[in-house]
């Protein structure tokens, strides 16, 4: 069971506590919900790449000679 | 060191690990605040960033964060509610840990709290990483509890054993 370490700074005494139910599904939750952001992230940067290569590839040109001609 | 900068309390992560790492029942009668912690996690990466967490409050919503990040070969500035407190992750060299320490200054006023975060990460390859980060916590109450967790990384994310945290008061007099 994953557990919380709890430091009372009144008493100075550690110990360590067994994490909920309810702190168990937050924290799946929160840990899923990262999990599509990353996805999304991920997915929306891949969709550029094919952007960027799809007009090098109707241009003709390679990255390096865009980035030239922009230079 | 000035005798205006007190421990308040520390702790050091066992051999079952821990998810997150809490101080409570912080006394208001400091000026700022200083935390300073050595971590060490599980996770299948070379570093991790944690937030730092106050009453309690792990809403995301409720915090900012701009990091200015150098990974060993570029630098980078990044934002995200959990950011700033690199620790060392399973990836790096074995037995290392993030070193780090945030300052929390006017913890006890009715303002919104802000804290300075700069870490850094050990490994013995080119990846490793160093960060500034202004992290700011939108609560308007003391604070009176503070807690170190990454927030999204579900219940098999751990600090591993020899981890440790310090909580320093600072008095302006």
């Amino acid at each position: 069971m994953p557990t919380k370490l709890i430091i009372n700074c009144e008493t100075g005494e550690q110990t360590e506590v067994e994490l909920t139910a309810e702190e168990i599904a937050q924290r799946e939750a929160d840990a899923k919900a990262y999990e599509a952001e990353q996805a999304a992230k991920e997915a929306e940067l891949a969709a550029q790449a094919k952007v960027k290569a799809d007009v090098l590839k109707r241009l003709g040109i390679t990255e390096q000679e865009a980035k030239a001609l922009l230079s | 060191m000035a005798n205006t900068y007190t421990l308040i309390a520390s702790s050091t992560v066992g051999s079952g690990g821990a998810a997150t790492i809490t101080f409570t029942s912080i006394p208001s009668t400091y000026t700022d605040l200083l935390v300073k912690a050595s971590l060490r996690n599980n996770r299948s990466a070379v570093a991790e960033d944690y937030g730092i967490f106050f009453n309690g409050d792990t809403t995301s919503g409720n915090y900012s964060a701009i990091e200015l990040l150098g990974s060993g070969s570029t630098a980078t500035s990044r934002s995200a509610y959990n950011y700033g407190l690199l620790t060392v992750s399973n990836n790096s060299t074995a037995n290392t840990f993030g070193n780090l320490e945030v300052y929390i200054p006017n913890y006890a006023g009715s303002s919104a709290k802000s804290a300075s975060v700069d870490a850094v990460t050990e490994n013995n390859a080119t990846e490793a990483y160093a960060g500034l980060t202004a992290r700011l916590w939108t609560g308007t109450a003391a604070i009176t509890s503070i807690t170190i967790d990454k927030g999204d990384s579900g219940v098999t994310n751990n600090f591993l054993q020899y981890s440790t945290a310090y909580l320093y008061g600072i008095s302006n007099s």
